[in-house]
């Protein structure tokens, strides 16, 4: 007990300076264990620290209060202390123990999962990743749990936010998997397929050196969405997907590549048949609403297509070309279409034609230049942030090792040798 | 027309009516003798069988013949052409296609044409006692090694076994005379033979190679052989389905032909196939430079005056009349060993340039008269445009309300703006999607590196 108050004052006493914080950690870490061994107790010390002045201190005896089982009235209370905690905390102190702030988090996203209300543990989770991450392109292994969060509580535009984010750095790829899986789930949710099929995209393409489930399952929603934002599936992986990958995905994947397949064929009876035969299948991976997306994606795009033919075309041959039922289904979807802006067209109702137009979109306005504006800037900082990390990489030892030894040499300098030995 | 004769016409009946026609169309020519020559043989009306196997000589007649039989529906013409078949092989040594043939017969045209064992048999008998001969003499002079009687040697096997139908074997004896060629002349005529063999064979690869092979030997060259060069490279084409290069193939062959070549083709064979595979596969100025202004090949458009008058009317828009010419065609062409397989495609590939060419030069095109002047229906010209629109072979839209067709020229200034757009989008996208591939393999790479160390 003593060690435990004599850590408490500690902690009160070395939470002002940078210097006292980094003392204070090496503190703590030997302390570490003698927490842990005293969890049960550490309850009533924690109302002595101030969560937003003593954060790193709050955070050890918080770590160790936390570590046994929970039962759900517990559940209850630690959830909200450690919300408390996450919104008053000093980013700078607990950036100092990032392990023990992501053990922190995940035990509390458990615990909220446990009370089965995620929706409270959407705005800490996301208050808690701006704490943690070191610049926005940054991905930390809190990511993918708030994205669960968010696809728990349907609570999607929350994660809009993390999701328009670029990112660029990450800590473990398995967060990086699990993050691009749910964020593309979430943007299937929301209807934004391309951003869906980028991340599902990563996902897929990701250097792996073994198969693994997440890509397995997100293989199959990328097939699935591809279908009904372009219109036809990926045949082949591109090259710089991994060779394990390559090798593995389609033979898992089965029954969506001949779904793929029979929708290219553009006969929508025999995609229908297809999907009632396979229906256990698509129901057991919950892909079952997104196949039937795509079935109906179908119609569109054969509509779309008939207008690259037509220039005016009768409701009833619609119908009779896109394997519709009658022209009044035939007008529903048109009308669905023009609204959606996916074809200009206008529909004479006396005469039953449809009438299909040009896109009227001439390039001219003012907030087309500036959309082409903004893309050349987004674009030329692109450009000049990977035009850095070449530099960048020319530099690395291990690059000029390795490139040096196999160099071809046409000067007498060229056979110097290229350092071989460093002290890193 | 055809299937309109129940029974069939006298043979002297059929000539002479054919005669006086051929007599009033044919143009003063100066180079036929006869009047058989200058017979539109493949015209619109029921072939005329004598006057078809008289452009041919040797095995590729009786092929020719037995291919009629087998794929007329008329029995007349059937029974006539197997008769004609036994009557030629009974000149020749192949008892293997005899037996074919009478089998084919079944009896049908009397006693006369039935199974001659005898005749059979004297005929195998020479053949063993000829082969024999040959070999003794072949073993000699390949003992005294003087190479011109070795290739004569070869050679005479290679003749002697096509005689007898051996194809394979006669090919492989022509091809050995290969290593005792002196002359460039012998080279030739190894090639020659190789070609004509495999034609039989229907293996056209090796023509193609043989044919390159005696090009590379102009000095030797005549003008027939040249012709016959020519001809051979192009059936090799025309197999492959190049119609454009059979088409420029026949076109260059020179009037020397003649009757030359008569145990491969005929120079009415030359203008059809020829004039067929250039239509398909031309464009206006290369039919106008290479066909319609082509002195040499006019005459041979002379033989086949429908394949002339059809060139001439594509060329002048006269669609109507030009299909018409097509369809009377058709069925003679069906008949024909070679192009029988290819009528189809070659008419569809002219029927879609002749539509193509219509829409051209207009910006919008009433559908009925282009129904009109196409014979068919709206709804099916209206089907054929979509599939060629859907091609991208015709840049229009069809009101389908009004059945007006309106030329469509795409805005270039919109679509590069939208190109632009998309290009930036992809390279955003790919360029994102690079760095971060990146980053996660310099992670595994230090997370090995830090292991080894």
């Amino acid at each position: 007990m003593n060690s435990v108050e004599g850590l408490v004052n500690q902690i009160q006493g070395l939470s002002t300076t940078a210097s006292d914080v980094l003392s204070l950690q090496n503190l703590l870490k030997q302390a570490d264990d003698s927490l842990h061994a005293e969890s049960t107790r550490l309850l009533p010390f924690l109302d002595q620290l101030d969560p937003s002045k003593h954060s790193l201190g709050y955070l050890y005896f918080l770590e160790a209060c936390t570590a046994g089982p929970v039962t759900k009235e517990q559940a209850g209370s630690y959830v909200l202390m450690i919300a408390r905690f996450i919104t008053s905390c000093i980013a700078e102190q607990i950036r100092l123990a990032p392990d023990k702030f992501i053990t922190v988090c995940k035990r509390f996203k458990d615990q909220v999962l446990l009370l089965e209300e995620p929706l409270r543990g959407v705005a800490p989770m996301l208050t808690a990743i701006r704490k943690l991450q070191s610049s926005s392109e940054h991905l930390t292994a809190l990511h993918p749990e708030f994205l669960l969060l968010c696809l728990l509580s349907r609570c999607y535009k929350a994660g809009l936010s993390i999701l328009e984010e670029d990112v660029f750095e990450v800590d473990q790829p398995r967060d990086l998997f699990l993050f691009c899986y749910y964020g593309g789930m979430i943007s299937i949710g929301k209807k934004w397929f391309r951003k869906a099929l980028e991340l599902l995209h990563n996902v897929v393409t990701a250097p792996m050196s073994t198969i693994n489930a997440i890509a397995v399952e997100a293989f199959k929603k990328y097939i699935l969405v591809s279908l009904i934002h372009h219109g036809q599936s990926p045949t082949n992986l591109p090259k710089y997907a991994s060779s394990v990958a390559q090798r593995n995905l389609k033979n898992l994947c089965q029954p969506y590549i001949e779904l793929a397949n029979s929708y290219s064929n553009g006969k929508i009876a025999d995609i229908e048949t297809y999907v009632e035969a396979n229906k256990d299948k698509f129901e057991s991976d919950n892909n079952l609403g997104l196949v039937k997306q795509a079935v109906s994606s179908m119609y569109k795009r054969n509509i779309q297509r008939l207008t690259q033919t037509y220039l005016t075309l009768s409701l009833q041959d619609i119908a009779n070309r896109v394997q519709l039922n009658s022209p009044k289904e035939a007008e529903m979807h048109v009308l669905q279409m023009i609204k959606d802006g996916e074809i200009y067209a206008t529909i004479n109702q006396k005469d039953g034609m449809v009438r299909f137009l040009e896109d009227p979109e001439q390039y001219k306005t003012c907030e087309m230049i500036e959309h082409i504006d903004s893309s050349i800037q987004r674009l030329m900082t692109l450009s000049k942030k990977l035009n850095g990390l070449d530099e960048l990489m020319s530099c690395d030892p291990l690059y000029l090792l390795k490139a040096g030894r196999e160099r071809q040499r046409f000067d007498f300098d060229d056979f110097d040798n290229v350092p071989q030995r460093f002290n890193i | 027309m055809d299937g309109e004769d129940g029974a069939p016409k006298s043979l002297m009946e059929e000539m002479y009516a054919n005669g006086i026609e051929g007599v009033d169309d044919a143009p003063s020519s100066s180079t036929s003798t006869t009047i058989r020559k200058n017979r539109p043989i493949i015209s619109g009306e029921q072939l005329d069988i004598e006057a078809y196997a008289a452009l041919y000589s040797g095995r590729t007649k009786i092929m020719r013949l037995i291919f009629l039989a087998d794929h007329c529906d008329n029995s007349g013409m059937q029974l006539e052409a197997l008769r004609m078949a036994y009557d030629e092989l009974k000149k020749g040594e192949n008892t293997q296609l005899f037996r074919e043939v009478v089998q084919k017969i079944d009896g049908r045209l009397g006693p006369n044409y039935s199974t001659d064992a005898t005749w059979c048999a004297m005929v195998d008998r020479k053949a063993d006692q000829r082969k024999d001969k040959l070999e003794s003499e072949l073993n000699a002079y390949r003992t005294n090694l003087i190479k011109e009687s070795i290739r004569m040697g070869y050679n005479d096997f290679g003749d002697f076994y096509y005689a007898h139908g051996a194809l394979g074997d006669a090919f492989k004896s022509y091809v050995r005379t290969r290593d005792y060629c002196t002359t460039s002349k012998h080279i030739i005529q190894m090639c020659l033979s190789a070609i004509l063999v495999s034609i039989e064979m229907g293996q056209f690869a090796h023509v193609t190679s043989y044919v390159s092979k005696a090009e590379q030997t102009p000095e030797a060259l005549d003008p027939p052989s040249i012709a016959k060069l020519r001809c051979a490279a192009g059936l090799a084409h025309l197999e492959a389905k190049k119609y454009k290069l059979a088409a420029r193939k026949f076109l260059e062959v020179g009037p020397e032909l003649g009757n030359s070549y008569s145990e491969v083709i005929a120079p009415q064979d030359v203008a059809t196939y020829g004039g067929l595979c250039a239509l398909a596969s031309f464009d206006r100025t290369e039919l106008k430079n290479k066909v319609i202004d082509n002195i040499n090949f006019r005459n041979f458009l002379e033989l086949v005056p429908e394949v002339r008058e059809l060139i001439n009317d594509f060329y002048s828009s006269h669609y109507a009349s030009c299909l018409e010419y097509l369809g009377n065609l058709k069925s003679n062409l069906m008949l024909d060993i070679h192009i029988h397989d290819h009528v189809e495609t070659l008419y569809d590939q002219i029927r879609s340039r002749a539509l193509i060419q219509y829409t051209h030069p207009f910006v919008s095109v009433d559908m009925r008269m282009m129904a009109d002047a196409f014979k068919t229906s709206v709804a099916g010209l209206e089907k054929e445009l979509e599939s060629l629109i859907t091609d991208n072979q015709i840049q229009a839209r069809i009101d389908s309300h009004n059945k007006i067709l309106y030329a469509r020229h795409a805005d270039q200034r919109n679509a590069t703006f939208q190109r632009v757009l998309q290009t930036g989008n992809e390279f955003d996208w790919d360029v994102r999607a690079m760095l971060l591939r990146a980053n996660l393999l310099k992670h595994e790479y230090n997370l090995r590196a830090s292991r080894k160390i």
